[in-house]
């Protein structure tokens, strides 16, 4: 009995094994990416129109949850069992990948010329010598805001920081809608849609961020603490229990109706526009005074790079020169409205959300987040303590100064600015 | 037993102890151990230097380091007092109530109780995550049932109630493992004793103080050592219900989660196999003490009874 | 204490009062989840303690879920995994617990410490040389190379508990069975074996659900479509529709319903090893 039973197992199990390792007769190249949000839009769209001109080709998207993609990437890449591209983060992630020689060298590659050097930046090496991997996309912040609630409290959406909070004060005690759908359980919301929203109004964007890494600029200058001491006056207009509200809640809180405004990324439309049943609408972050320059943050947030123990590198250079077309950038942006094209060639958008996000970059300065280049580069990683401590002044657990203050002390201990 | 009898028969220890020995070793122990030498070595470049304690004097000298590291370390002891204090005696009591004879329903109760403990953290985290959502409702609609809804809090997003929500979402989940195996051991307890007890005017609850509870100390001592090793090891539910970074605050950091954390990197955060491995080889000699202390000074107290 | 009172009205209407209260803290979590994953999404949200009612009920969240992955291979899977990675583990580390307890030899303290080790680390550290190795032996993407990384996680555990139990069985047994001539194999399947059987269930019990409901090692040796385990595949879909709660909680009732229903099918045979087994 007990014989029997075990041969059958091991019959099945390697019956089941053997099905796993099928080869196909084409190349089939393996995506690995933390978007498993998109793999409809890549096994219908996308995935579609590349096979369709690339006979002999095969292209599988094998996305893993965002949370493990990292750890879970580099233990595949040490092994050897990673697949044939790789879904870049922006900067320091990738960089460290391409300096191990993990990433191949890209910069050579047909369609590259498509890019201009600020869309490229986010993966090129620091002398700007090398680019390893092909931008996808960027992101844009802002405030989304339900049109509905908005005309039927009769109010318009602010320019300064003072319109501001009266408008977060009328809706508060009209009381009908929660002001902002925003929590800090998961952390990385007070940061983001936080402090790198509202932020570069207050550092000046690039100026600011570059005398950072310049080291002419702290972390305790005022046009730094600024934008915490603002973030902490948010937690009065926050949902009951913000601070057990993780990031799928606020962004439920927000579509069922029930908050009015939603500090966003302009990822967030194509999600919205499945799930509200009210018109919606955006405004970027407001400045301090009226007439002042605007900032935002336009953050390179995705690309696609070359495994360099790829044994498909020739299929696999053929599908990111198809990425780096025109035709991929207009297929993607329309795809996944909010994730905006850093192809040179202009990409036309249907969504009048998207258009409305994309307008800002005419009449405000573009910036990436402050804490995404060269600075998160040691521990305490400058990006993940932002996170935390964002969360603790909103929670009002922590004062602006001394967040800002143990922020720059962990970057101190590592960080030497080049002089 | 004679021993030339014994000689020949020798090999059959072998065959009993070669396939696990085999396995273990191949797969767990040579790959653990290639992680836990790393901690002796650093990086130099793209190439890897020996270190001696370097990465030890860091973890205990360095203050950021040392300060996580004793606040991973506190959290897990309150993690395991939560399990030591609420999880076991509950899952005793339970299996006391369990195991009376006469009592009707106890497969239903034996079954329902148990079945938290066959969910994956995946799904506990989540749950847990809905049921006290102050969105969601569930835990303020059932506390306004009751006309306590003053007392709803967001636990989970709170520095000073994370963790003991935590502990005790971990108490629900596995408080079935010690009633088991205390079920298991009451059940062996021969009737011969207890008639002997009755006969003698001890039931019920003395039967149970007095009797019972002497009888079924080696298993309790076993389950204290695997609560303690487990919670020691402790890692997933906080990583699905808080997420790596252990919020608000690392406030519900412990020793898995800062190892997770180090190891392997965490968003912008690329991982440092020689601190991470410096970490895990913490755990392993705290867990080794923990362990030691139990064979050497407390399961050689106890009595082994043979039935 | 009255003597006679063991069964005493009151006293048992307690032990009830108790089990009940106990049973319904256990099981309310899983209901809720379950209950609403059949209602609609406003439904969820208006009313998440009701029951799913002619209007508000709703199938929509299951749709979207069967639609989109495989969701009885991924079962299967893990069925297979579960339940090859249980019967080593449980053959190994009883031949082995054996060994260790009954038999006095020269190192035998320093292999049961040996063996001990593997109960304090967790085996995700060596994750890396765990996968060059797959890698290298062409496991990736098979169960084989899942069974093989669970194996080797239960057996400490396995032979940790076992051989305590076995340092209970009657040496008086062993030894009229070894004057009946009876080889050390037979003693060990015929005499031990049948009278650890309640600890021998209760290391399964304990033994598979973590394997069971591992993420971590399906994630880096088996991610591919036809390997992946349910619980793997039901992360996948949480991830997906972080926001659509329809598709969430019907993945997650999913992933809850064939271990429930494994173990409820189970949990007869498992308490009868106990029942059965305890020497009285």
């Amino acid at each position: 009995m007990k014989t029997q039973a075990l041969t059958a197992l091991l019959m099945a199990s390697s019956i089941l094994g053997s099905a796993g390792m099928a080869f196909a007769e084409d190349a089939t190249l393996t995506i690995e990416s933390w978007r498993n949000d998109d793999l409809a839009i890549w096994q219908e769209k996308l995935i579609p129109a590349f096979e369709a001109k690339n006979p002999g080709i095969k292209v599988v998207f094998a996305p893993s949850a965002p949370t493990e993609y990292n750890a879970a990437l580099n233990a595949k890449l040490d092994a050897g069992s990673a697949g044939d591209l790789i879904t870049c983060r922006p900067f320091d992630a990738s960089l460290e990948l391409y300096n191990k020689g993990q990433l191949a060298d890209l910069t050579s590659l047909a369609g590259m010329e498509n890019f201009s050097d600020v869309a490229k930046s986010a993966w090129t090496t620091d002398d700007g010598k090398a680019t390893f991997c092909v931008p996808m996309a960027s992101v844009i912040h802002g405030f989304i805001y339900n049109k509905d609630a908005f005309e039927q409290l009769g109010i318009t959406p602010p320019a300064t920081e003072d319109e501001f909070f009266a408008m977060l004060d009328k809706i508060k005690e009209d009381g009908t809608y929660i002001p902002m759908a925003m929590g800090t359980k998961d952390l990385w919301e007070a940061a983001t849609m936080g402090y790198q929203n509202i932020g570069p109004n207050y550092w000046h964007g690039e100026e600011g961020r570059n005398a950072l890494i310049k080291g002419e600029q702290k972390l305790t200058d005022p046009q730094w603490v600024e934008p915490f001491a603002t973030l902490a006056k948010w937690k009065d207009y926050l949902g009951d229990g913000f601070e057990a509200q993780s990031y799928p809640d606020s962004q439920n809180l927000f579509t069922l109706g029930r908050a009015a405004i939603y500090p966003a990324g302009s990822w967030e439309i194509s999600v919205f526009n499945t799930q509200a049943q009210f018109k919606m609408g955006a405004f970027p972050p407001p400045v301090k005074a009226a007439g002042d320059t605007c900032y935002i943050s336009d953050h390179n947030d995705i690309g696609i790079g070359l495994n360099a123990k790829s044994k498909n590198a020739e299929a696999a250079k053929t599908f990111l020169t198809w990425v780096a077309s025109p035709e991929f950038a207009t297929i993607y942006a329309n795809a996944l409205p909010g994730f905006f094209s850093l192809n040179s060639a202009p990409v036309k958008m249907e969504d009048p959300l998207a258009q409305e996000f994309v307008s800002w970059r005419d009449k405000c300065k573009s910036t990436i987040r402050s804490t995404y280049q060269i600075l998160s580069r040691g521990t305490p990683n400058l990006e993940n303590e932002t996170w935390v401590k964002s969360a603790n002044v909103i929670n009002g657990t922590e004062t602006p100064e001394a967040a800002a203050a143990e922020l720059q002390k962990g970057l101190e201990s590592w960080y030497k600015p080049a002089k | 037993m004679e021993g030339t009898q014994r000689r020949r028969r020798r090999w059959h220890i072998a065959v009993f102890l070669a396939p696990a020995m085999l396995v273990y070793t191949a797969i767990m122990i040579l790959p653990l151990f290639g992680t836990l030498q790393l901690s002796l070595f650093t990086a130099d470049g793209q190439s890897r230097v020996f270190a001696g304690l370097d990465n030890f004097r860091r973890l205990f000298l360095d203050p950021r380091w040392s300060a996580s590291f004793w606040n991973a370390l506190g959290n897990n002891f309150w993690f395991f007092i939560i399990h030591m204090l609420v999880q076991n005696p509950i899952g005793i009591g339970l299996a006391a109530l369990l195991s009376s004879p006469k009592l009707r329903f106890s497969a239903f109760y034996r079954t329902a109780i148990f079945i938290p403990t066959i969910l994956s953290f995946v799904i506990v985290g989540f749950t847990w995550k809905l049921i006290l959502s102050p969105l969601w409702g569930v835990a303020p609609n059932l506390l306004d049932l009751v006309g306590l809804k003053s007392l709803f809090t967001p636990w989970l997003g709170k520095e000073q109630y994370a963790l003991t929500t935590l502990g005790l979402i971990s108490v629900w989940q596995f408080v079935g493992i010690p009633m088991m195996l205390i079920y298991a051991a009451l059940l062996s307890i021969p009737d011969e004793v207890i008639e002997a007890a009755e006969c003698d005017g001890i039931t019920g609850m003395s039967q149970f103080w007095k009797i019972k509870l002497p009888l079924i100390l080696p298993s309790i001592g076993i389950i204290s050592v695997l609560t303690f090793v487990g919670n020691f090891n402790a890692f997933d539910l906080i990583y699905s219900a808080q997420g790596a970074l252990a919020g608000p605050n690392y406030s519900t950091d412990i020793l898995g989660t800062f190892l997770y954390r180090t190891f392997f990197g965490f968003q912008l955060q690329t991982g440092d196999p020689y601190m991470g491995s410096t970490i895990a080889s913490m755990m392993f000699f705290i867990i080794l003490a923990g362990v030691c202390l139990y064979l050497f000074a407390i399961q050689t107290r106890l009595r082994r009874y043979q039935f | 204490m009255s003597s006679k009172a063991t069964t005493s009205l009151p006293r048992t209407i307690a032990a009830h009062a108790i089990l009940l209260l106990y049973t319904a803290i256990a099981l309310f979590p899983v209901l809720v989840i379950i209950v609403n994953s059949f209602k609609s999404r406003n439904a969820i949200f208006r009313t998440p303690l009701s029951p799913p009612t002619a209007e508000t009920f709703d199938l929509i969240g299951y749709r979207t879920v069967l639609a989109q992955g495989d969701f009885l291979l991924y079962f299967q899977n893990s069925f297979v995994v579960t339940v090859a990675s249980l019967f080593f583990v449980l053959l190994f580390g009883a031949m082995a617990a054996f060994a260790l307890a009954e038999y006095r030899f020269r190192g035998n303290t320093l292999m049961g410490l040996y063996l001990a080790l593997g109960i304090m680390i967790p085996i995700r550290l060596g994750t890396v040389a765990i996968l060059q190795l797959m890698v290298a032996s062409g496991l990736v993407n098979t169960l084989t190379a899942l069974i093989l990384v669970y194996t080797a996680q239960g057996l400490p555990l396995c032979v940790f508990i076992l051989s305590e139990f076995m340092k209970q069985v009657s040496d008086d047994l062993k030894n009229a069975g070894r004057i009946d001539g009876l080889s050390e194999y037979r003693i060990f399947f015929r005499l031990v074996l049948p009278l650890v059987r309640p600890a021998m269930a209760t290391v399964a019990v304990f033994t598979m659900i973590p394997i069971w409901n591992d993420l971590w090692f399906p994630l880096i040796l088996a991610p591919s479509e036809p390997t992946k385990t349910i619980t793997l595949g039901a992360q996948l879909f949480i991830g997906q529709y972080v926001t659509n709660w329809n598709a969430v909680l019907a993945a997650l009732s999913l992933a809850i319903l064939p271990v429930l229903i494994l173990y409820l099918f189970f949990s007869r045979q498992l308490i009868r090893g106990i029942t059965s087994g305890a020497v009285k």
